[in-house]
């Protein structure tokens, strides 16, 4: 789409590198991005992405290579130097201060004021057009951030990027915690963006997604890059697997096995409410059945699974696993019954970022090791390491700090989790969130193999075509309430949206 | 000590090809971990050695001495390392000076000493343990089932604790006059003071109970990261009020050390000692904000300031000065710690203060 008068890169990247305390992050990455374009950088998880987008907002400086910007070699000695350049940056681990109102966060570091006095008023005014723009008028600007959902944060991240004078924004996979319909936006704001001359820089896992929103590509292979400025439309889909990879991956589901007919109900929810969040619900998961919730972001899943989970506490109804009835509000009640969560977000709610791999592996079951108290480390670690092997968890060191692994890592920590033991019910939020295309067709073997040695499992994902592919059956759901419970095979991608549509209009 | 744990020996199994991880030596590593974050404070100790040596020459180098710093170092490090583990956990704990304090007047009215000699001296001792775990008890109980905020009910603990004690007392000091007590309290063992061994005690059993137990993996995993706790199963709250108890109960005992040292109990004992606590397990190099806590740092803190006040004795200095001097310290060996140690409090956290 560029033709032979390309105009000037907006940003050159050359041969960068950098190294962490033990680990060569990048070994030699380029990328080129001009003015106006959606530039993808692709790669598996662990390859480098966030860490050169980091090199190029000032949070980490590079070891050896050159930054080039508007034509004049650059060095970005911190944030701000890179946001006086005008390059905004939405970091891929939601940054937003919790305690802050939304306006507060969107202008945090370059506030309203005079004389240190801050105009609040001004202030949120302008933020409501920001939001306005970004389609979420409706979002209060004098709402504290802490109760906002993480695809409401997203938002509060983007308009914080738009506040200043940008040339380029860079995003780091925003949509891993958006539905359909908020990517829609996203992509409506990005297109916005371009048409206006700012480069956007785009991270993403879902192939899909590069095909509608992007220009061009750069792939990063083990902190190397492997490709540079391909064009979108040029490049297929199996090419780009194998630019990232290395090797064939099939992305598709596994084959469902149909469920014994005799298969024991393990997990029955029966008319669990909880006010203010949804309404009752009251569905059985046999042993070996995948059970999915469908819907959009802001649904009110993640919640109805906390609640069946016992970290809030319902209203009414009850929840049995296998005949038992568990004590309301009770996490530990239903870990004792056999229940696990692999939660939402990553960060606040799943990692202890500071501790190594292996005792946020072994978080909910390194009482089962240890002997009268007595902790046995060394078990610990092989139980870890033979997690490390399944999920692929990349670096395989049981010992490196959570906060070092990258993002999709991260997540198959989370997952790792319940696996030690083994658990007679998961709940899976968003389990392949922000995990590569390579690691994810193994975590969805993964899922249907503890099925078939009789798990009994839910998955919420915001990726309908994850949940209707992975799952037997499936509950639509949307604000609150079950608009449908169906067989899997019964309903479509469109089916769904149709009547998530149908029921907020109702 | 090795909460960062030390590499196996054995080989590693069948650890995938990542990439080529360039493994950084042992001595690296090393200072890296506990170990470098403890080498900053073995420095300063030393330092202040060197202080004493040169400035009072034989009077400071001898092991009289070394004892008189150890003996001073032992009832503040008790308190400190039951501070420890509630500050390791992500809380805060202000009601530790006032509660040893309580725990000397309770243990000490004449009703309770009058029973010890009747029965056994040991009821002392356990009245004024139970002193300790009653208010920890009460503190953990506010804290972790009343929401309320630990700073605030740990504070009103400090007041309340203190109003009581001289209430009970009618703000008269209490001879402790039971003779088998206080020969206990008095004896040697080894030609070491017997308060010192309550302290080396208290230090190993703390370090075991932090670096080797559940109960140590659970109270760093709340201060590491209290939500993700939670829902991977750990009873947050009951582990709270336990932690709770337990600087409590460490109050108690530093309560039995005083009431040894100076025969007498009064609620004026342990006045601002829950901020020398504090100052000695921060400069230790545990975490004010939690998630991570070193016994072994808590005691080097301890001896740190034990030295410098017996410095500061041995040359007829100004308290005040002293005062200055314990600022500068708290300062210093915390830029020394993050100095050498890689992932230190540099990094600003986000985290809300929380129980
Ligand atoms: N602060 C750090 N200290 C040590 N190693 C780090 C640090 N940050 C990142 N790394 C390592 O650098 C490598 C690249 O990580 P990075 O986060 O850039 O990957 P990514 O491509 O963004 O992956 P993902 O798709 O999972 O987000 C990984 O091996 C990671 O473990
Ligand atoms: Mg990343």
């Amino acid at each position: 789409m560029f033709e032979e008068d390309r105009p000037r890169p907006l940003l050159e990247v050359r041969g960068i590198t950098k190294q962490f305390a033990g680990v060569q992050a990048l070994k030699g990455v380029d990328l080129q991005v001009l003015p106006g374009e959606v530039h993808c950088v692709m790669g598996q998880n662990g390859a480098g992405k966030s860490t050169l987008i980091k090199m190029l907002s000032g949070v980490h400086q590079p070891d050896g290579g050159e930054i080039r910007w508007e034509g004049k070699e650059i060095s970005l000695p911190g944030p701000t130097a890179a946001l006086d350049l005008g390059i905004a940056t939405m970091y891929q681990e939601l940054d937003v201060v919790d305690g802050l109102s939304v306006a507060e966060n969107i202008f945090l570091g370059h506030e309203h004021a005079s004389g240190g006095v801050l105009h609040v008023k001004k202030a949120n005014a302008i933020a409501h057009k920001l939001l306005k723009r970004l389609g979420h008028g409706s979002l209060s600007p004098s709402t504290e951030v802490g109760t906002l959902s993480a695809a409401n944060k997203q938002i509060v991240s983007m308009a914080r990027a738009l506040s200043r004078d940008t040339k380029m924004i860079i995003m780091d996979e925003p949509s891993a915690i958006l539905d359909s319909g908020e990517v829609a936006n996203l992509f409506r704001v990005v297109r916005e963006l371009t048409a206006q001359g700012i480069a956007v820089v785009y991270i993403s896992h879902r192939l899909e997604e590069i095909r509608q929103i992007g220009d061009r590509i750069s792939v990063i292979k083990d902190g190397r890059s492997t490709a540079n400025g391909l064009s979108v439309t040029d490049t297929s889909r199996a090419e780009l697997i194998r630019l990232m990879t290395g090797r064939d991956v099939e992305n598709v589901f596994p084959d469902r096995q149909p469920i014994a007919a005799d298969a024991p109900v393990v997990l029955d929810v029966d008319n669990v409410e909880l006010f203010g969040h949804f309404e009752k619900v009251s569905f059985t998961v046999r042993a070996g059945e995948i059970l999915g919730f469908a819907g959009l972001v802001g649904s009110k899943r993640s919640e109805i699974l906390e609640t069946i989970y016992g970290a809030r506490r319902a209203s009414s109804g009850k929840v049995s696993v296998n005949g038992k009835t568990l004590r309301p509000g009770s996490v530990t009640s239903a870990v004792k019954a056999g229940m696990g969560l692999s939660p939402e977000e990553r960060k606040s709610q799943g990692l202890i970022l500071d501790e190594p791999l292996f005792k946020n592996v072994t978080l909910s079951t390194f009482e089962r090791f240890a002997h009268g108290g007595y902790l046995n480390e060394r078990a610990e670690r092989n139980a870890a390491r033979e997690q490390i092997a399944a999920l692929e968890l990349r670096p395989a060191d049981p010992d490196r700090p959570a906060r070092t692994l990258s993002g999709g890592n991260q997540q198959k920590i989370l997952l790792a989790r319940w696996l030690v033991h083994g658990t007679p019910v998961l709940l899976l939020d968003e389990p392949t969130r922000g995990v590569d295309v390579g690691a994810r067709a193994e975590i969805y073997a993964l899922i249907r193999k503890l099925a078939a040695a009789g798990t009994a499992i839910i998955v919420v994902s915001s990726e309908i075509e994850e949940v209707l592919g992975l799952a037997d059956n499936v509950l639509v759901i949307d604000d609150g309430k079950v608009l449908t419970q169906t067989n899997a095979s019964d309903i479509d991608e469109h089916g769904v949206l149709d009547l998530v549509m149908k029921g907020s209009a109702a | 000590m090795s909460e960062q744990n030390t590499k196996e020996a054995e080989p590693r199994v069948n650890a995938p090809a990542d990439h080529s991880t360039p493994k950084a030596n042992p001595l690296q590593n090393f200072l890296r971990g506990s170990g470098g974050r403890s080498l900053g404070l073995v420095i300063a100790l030393a330092l202040l050695f060197v202080v004493g040596a040169i400035t009072s020459g034989d009077r400071f180098l001898n092991l009289e001495n070394f004892l008189t710093i150890f003996r001073y170092a032992s009832i503040i490090g008790v308190i400190s390392i039951g501070v420890t583990f509630v500050i390791t956990a992500g809380g805060i704990d202000l009601s530790v000076g006032s509660v040893m304090g309580l725990a000397t007047v309770v243990a000490s009215l004449t009703a309770v000493q009058l029973a010890a000699t009747q029965s056994h001296w040991i009821l002392m001792v356990l009245v004024a343990l139970a002193v300790g775990a009653g208010a920890g008890l009460i503190n953990g109980l506010v804290i972790a089932y009343g929401n309320v905020v630990a700073f605030i009910a740990t504070l009103a603990m400090l007041v309340g604790a203190r109003g009581f004690a001289e209430l009970i007392s009618g703000r008269s000091t209490q001879i402790v006059t039971n003779r088998d007590f206080l020969q206990i309290m008095r004896a040697d063992f080894l030609g070491v003071p017997i308060l010192i061994w309550i302290f080396v005690l208290v230090a190993v059993a703390g370090w075991f109970l932090l670096n080797r137990t559940t109960f140590g993996r659970r109270t760093i995993a709340i201060g590491g990261n209290l939500e993700a706790s939670r829902l991977a199963g750990i009873k947050v709250k009951r582990h709270l009020v336990y932690l709770y108890i337990l600087a409590g109960v460490a109050a108690g005992i530093a309560g039995v050390m005083m009431l040894g040292r100076t025969t007498a109990g009064t609620s004026t004992h342990g006045l601002l000692y829950e901020l020398d606590a504090i100052a000695a397990v921060v400069v230790g190099g545990t975490l004010l904000i939690g998630g991570r806590g070193t016994i072994m740092g808590t005691v080097l803190g301890v001896l740190i300031f034990s030295t410098l006040t017996n410095v500061f004795i041995q040359n007829n200095l100004d308290t005040s000065v002293q005062a200055l001097a314990k600022g500068l310290i708290i300062v210093v060996a915390v830029l020394l710690q993050q100095r050498f140690a890689a992932r230190g409090p540099r990094r600003a956290k986000a985290k809300p203060i929380r129980a």
